[in-house]
């Protein structure tokens, strides 16, 4: 039989770590990338004896992922132990969430292959995260930094049909996280990260045997590793063989799955309800509190923009693809700023030299004040749109760190002319010098005047007013 | 054993009025009477104590704390200078070896603890620091708290003091012994199964088990999460309500604990009248049920003594239930003839004494012994060689090495624990096991709910035995569970529990009673006991005398010296001990706020 008649089936799990400034059960920070083992106490590292104390910011954290994305929320829940032992696991069991998470259900509307597809959560739950290995030539050590740093775990149901859909929703669902201000989403350093189960079967049939992929720790990664394990599954049935249950581990150098562990040994994980943690009682009324703080989500923005704002729906989309981009000009818009002229710099010169300076949106080095002045002195009339450019050039640069565009035009002489009386001198000097393009306007050639408008702006060095330039050249030439 | 010659050495400790042997034989109330008095320094009580640890050879401490002394002479100073902490400051006492003290080790009895120094105080240690509390040491046990004997220790068995051939109970041996031996004024145990209560008993000593989250229970190693409490143990009911009063509260890095306020344990004691009058405790949650009673139509029901059953007008009147599930068969003779006895004397004391029933009494065994080995399973995963504790000197691989230090590490009573936990708690097997344990304590707790509709107390014996020869051989480890019978139920319950010493049987071994109260009903439960503690200073020898063998004769010749041994004890505790105890609890409470702005 052909491949083509096996359809994937795919579902994620994605763990998100919360950006709480202490741990889930402690008062430790949870900054990323401080040195081995200082981010550690008694509690963290379970020595005997200490008792965990439940951070009421993670669980109000999960609950605005939960209603971001949909979901309902439980108003009793309940914390569980999963028990297995690693060195990195200092309790041997990590606090979880087992039959009673705090978020059931929900969704994301993604767009993959041009259609638009409604994806499905299970559940959301809180858990802690455990330390990390460190392998080197020495030995190895543990480092339990990370250990209890509050993670959300998002499950979908099997909804997801190839590897396209599986980035689209990763996006998404960074996006929504992003914007609700739960977690930092940054991959890099594993906020964020996923696991992915797929089977392949035949349209009728019952699912097939699923593998699962673990800690793909980018969305391209995902998204080759589902490519490669569905081939591999579908070569697998094309030879006649069959479908193991194992767990793999995506090797991203070397683009192929390998098998960490095979059914033999299947997880067993005692769970049990974490007795030294009191269940997670929210009211209605602290659940609407939790939800009014929820900023405004991407899908929301967009709608405003394209119908407050009065930008496109492609703009609008451009725009929202980074929290940075729109809270920018969100915050320029506040100041009285034209949303177009913001939109245009944003879409243009600052993205280009974001990509110049390699820097992701969230490290632009200005902010919405700036912006707001910037395009306040092109409306203004005051400098010109290339002159725009030119200052916003100027806010990257580290030379002109901490000035302001009004300060940045005087100290460059980047201001337009609008002066009347030095236009008329430079216009009746153009004209002299271009006597048949002169008469050439006078014979009826309208468009004529362009090319002394041209004359003028070169002989300003671009800093006169053209659309007064125009004005001035039409009454001399009348 | 009580060594003779300890009266001679270290001399002037004592000043002229008492000797040693007195001195330590003293309550804890008595003991800072003495204090309040000037009679006695802490650096004498303290010496005291320490030359009777040194001299004794019933294995109660695993550690003794090098500052003791200098925490005593700290303790004099701040007295002298008028700066007392509270009553209790400068009171030896000692802590059971599962209660972290920063810096001291903290082995719970354990090879894989051995080497364990915390770095953090349990919260019960903090606030008995903060009372000015002199700690002697810690305090032998079973090891992780498992057992009902003190024999599983990695540092050998406990003897009861009463008779070294016998055990001392468990799982805090250590601490009902210390007390028992006069080795300390106050001990600290865990309870999680009865385990404050038995050896309380056993050793002739009182030991109170809270309700569950009244004391924190952080820096208290865990055995079983959902069923350990901290609990004393003492010489007297009075300084059991003492130890409360400084331990009770609140804590925000225990989420069971409790956030209700103390009560003042003390104020309420008014011994024998206190059987008479239960009012005026606040607490009383059965007033205005009386409509209710004898509706199940049970006229065979026993009365005690007087003939008292319920009627209009008796508000006043403790009302005492004693249910016939644990007077029955598996009871020795002699502990039930002890608690009818002492129910009995409580009737014709005024209470309203009558048989009862607690239908689901019969699952708690089973339900404690699923419930607390889950919990143990998974508490103890955490001691894997990898981070303290023991490691095994030779492994091939990672899994190996947890492997074998797990092995080599743990007793056979902890690993038999842990392997009918993970059992339990299997796939396939938890619905079977755990879940239907944790139905059985809703219906367990039931019981205990409609119980409390009637009455303020439940009386029943702390074990169904006397203490017994120490390394008996039970043919199979449920016989041993079984022992557990008496007091489990109140931890699947999660009620306050207090044993008292209520005679002795032929061997002369003492013979514990427990009385049970109501969720946060501890005042009210004092109060009982402290009567019914009163009621029996006539039938108890609270304290072994010199040269302890077997048998009757030992038991006659202890009862013959019971009138000289127990009248300074329980007989001016319960009148002027109490007084002075009330004074030392207002001062405990002041300590306390006063050494929190401190901290703060």
């Amino acid at each position: 039989m052909a491949e083509s008649e096996y359809q994937t089936v795919i579902g994620l799990e994605v763990h998100a770590e919360l950006d709480t400034a202490s741990k889930i059960y402690c008062g430790c920070g949870t900054a990323f990338g401080g040195e081995e083992n200082t981010q550690v106490c008694p509690v963290c590292a379970g020595l005997p004896g200490v008792l965990p104390a439940l951070n009421r910011r993670a669980v109000e954290f999960c609950v605005m992922a939960g209603l971001a994305l949909g979901c309902e929320i439980n108003t009793y829940s309940r914390q569980d132990r999963k028990h297995y032992f690693y060195p990195d696991l200092p309790k041997a069991f990590q606090t979880s969430q087992f039959d009673l998470p705090l978020c059931r259900g929900g969704y994301v509307d993604i767009e993959a292959g041009g259609q638009a597809k409604r994806i499905q959560l299970t559940r959301i739950h809180i858990e802690e995260d455990a330390g990390k290995l460190i392998h080197g030539p020495a030995g190895t050590r543990v480092d339990y930094n990370r250990c209890g740093v509050p993670l959300i775990e998002i499950v979908t149901e099997p909804d997801f049909s190839n590897a396209g859909e599986v980035y689209a929703f990763l996006e998404a669902l960074r996006e929504i996280l992003l914007y609700s201000g739960v977690s930092n989403c940054r991959m890099e350093e594993g906020s964020l990260r996923c696991d992915i189960n797929l089977s392949i079967h035949r349209e009728g049939e019952p699912l097939g045997t699923r593998t699962e992929m673990k800690n793909l720790n980018s969305f391209s990664a995902a998204k080759a590793a589902v490519e490669y394990e569905e081939k591999r599954q579908r070569q697998v049935l094309a030879q006649g063989g069959r479908i193991t249950q194992a767990t793999l581990r995506w090797d991203d150098a070397r683009g192929l799955n390998y098998v960490m562990r095979s059914k033999e040994d299947a997880d067993e994980y005692f769970y049990f309800p974490e007795p030294d943690i009191m269940p997670i009682a929210l009211s209605a009324a602290e659940i609407q509190a939790i939800g009014a703080r929820l900023p405004e989500l991407p899908q929301a923005r967009r709608r405003r923009y394209r119908e407050t704002l009065g930008l496109s729906d492609y703009d609008a989309r451009l725009l929202t693809s980074a929290k940075a981009f729109s809270d920018l000009l969100d915050e320029a818009v506040a100041l009285g700023a034209p949303a177009k002229l913001c939109a245009n710099f944003i879409m243009g010169d600052i993205t280009r030299l974001l990509g110049e300076a390699g820097l992701p949106p969230e490290r632009l080095p200005f902010g919405g004040a700036a912006l707001a002045e910037l395009t306040a002195l092109i409306a203004q009339g005051d400098l010109s749109n290339s002159m725009g450019s030119k200052v916003v050039e100027s806010l990257f640069a580290p030379a002109c760190a901490g000035q302001s565009p009004k300060e940045i035009v005087a100290a460059k002489g980047l201001s337009q002319v609008s002066d009347q009386a030095a236009l008329q001198a430079m216009c009746r000097q153009v004209i002299e010098e271009n006597p048949q393009v002169a008469a050439d306007y006078r014979g009826g050639k309208t468009k004529a005047i362009a090319a002394l408008v041209g004359q003028v702006m070169k002989l300003s060095r671009g800093k006169a007013n053209p659309a007064l330039v125009n004005q001035i050249l039409a009454d001399l030439l009348a | 054993m009580v060594k003779a010659g300890a009266s001679g050495a270290g001399g002037g400790a004592g000043g002229g009025a008492s000797g040693k042997e007195e001195i330590a034989a003293w309550s804890m109330t008595q003991a800072a009477a003495g204090l309040a008095r000037g009679e006695v320094t802490s650096r004498q009580l303290t010496e005291i104590m320490l030359e009777r640890i040194a001299a004794s050879d019933n294995n109660a401490y695993i550690t003794v704390n090098p500052q003791a002394l200098a925490e005593a002479d700290a303790a004099d100073a701040r007295r002298r200078a008028g700066k007392a902490r509270s009553g209790a400051d400068g009171i030896p006492v000692a802590l059971k070896d599962n209660i972290c003290v920063r810096g001291l080790p903290t082995t719970c009895a354990s090879r894989m603890l051995a080497n364990f120094t915390p770095p953090y105080s349990a919260a019960v240690a903090e606030r008995l620091a903060e009372a000015g509390t002199v700690l002697l040491g810690k305090l032998n046990m079973d090891e992780f708290a498992m057992g009902s004997t003190s024999e599983h220790s990695y540092f050998g068995p406990v003897k009861n003091p009463r008779n070294p051939a016998r055990v001392a109970g468990g799982s805090s041996g250590g601490a009902a012994a210390a007390v028992a031996e006069d080795l300390a004024y106050l001990a600290l145990g865990t309870d999680t199964g009865g385990s404050v209560r038995q050896p309380a008993a056993f050793c002739g000593a009182v030991g109170l088990k809270p309700t569950y989250g009244r004391i924190s229970r952080f820096g208290v190693v865990a055995f079983a999460s959902s069923l350990d409490q901290v609990g004393p143990i003492t010489k007297t009911v009075a300084d059991c309500a003492w130890a409360l009063s400084l331990l009770a509260g609140g804590d925000p890095r225990d989420s069971s604990s409790l956030p209700h306020p103390p009560a003042d344990y003390i104020a309420g004691l008014r011994g024998v009248a206190g059987l008479a009058d239960a009012g005026g405790s606040g607490y009383g949650g059965g007033g205005g049920n009386g409509g209710g009673r004898g509706s199940d139509g049970d006229g065979g029901r026993d009365t005690y003594g007087n003939g008292t059953v319920f009627g209009a007008g008796q508000g006043g009147r403790p009302r005492i239930g004693v249910p016939r599930e644990y007077m029955g068969e598996g009871i020795q003779a002699e502990v039930r003839r002890a608690v009818s006895d002492l129910a009995a004397k409580m009737a014709a004391a005024g209470a309203a004494v009558e048989e009862c029933s607690l239908p689901r009494a019969e699952y708690a065994l089973s339900a404690y012994y699923v419930i607390s080995s889950a919990e143990a399973c998974s508490n103890l995963g955490r001691y894997d060689g990898v981070k303290y504790g023991y490691r095994a000197n030779n492994y091939d691989s990672l899994e190996d090495m947890i492997r074998r230090s797990r092995s080599e590490g743990f007793g056979d009573e902890v690993k038999r624990r842990i392997l009918l936990g993970t059992y339990t708690l299997s796939a396939g097997y938890f619905d079977a096991y755990y879940k239907r344990a944790q139905q059985a304590r809703t219906l367990i707790m039931e019981d205990f709910r409609q119980a409390f509709q009637r009455y303020d107390a439940l009386l029943i014996p702390t074990s169904p035995v006397t203490a017994w020869r120490r390394g008996a051989d039970f043919a199979d480890p449920s016989a041993v569970y079984a022992m557990d019978l008496c007091t489990v139920s109140v931890n699947v319950a999660g009620l306050p529990a207090i044993s008292l010493p209520w005679g002795t049987d032929g061997d002369g071994l003492p013979i514990g009673a427990q009385l049970i109260g109501a969720p946060l009903s501890e005042a009210l439960l004092l109060r009982i006991a402290h009567g019914a503690e009163e009621l029996g200073a006539a039938v108890n020898s609270r304290r072994p005398n010199a040269g302890i063998g077997t048998g009757p004769a030992v038991g006659a010749a202890r009862d013959a010296g019971a009138g000289s041994a127990a009248s300074p004890a329980s007989g001016s505790a319960s009148s002027t001990g109490a007084g002075s105890a009330a004074d030392a609890a207002g001062d405990a409470g002041a300590g306390r706020s006063e050494g929190g702005r401190l901290d703060g």
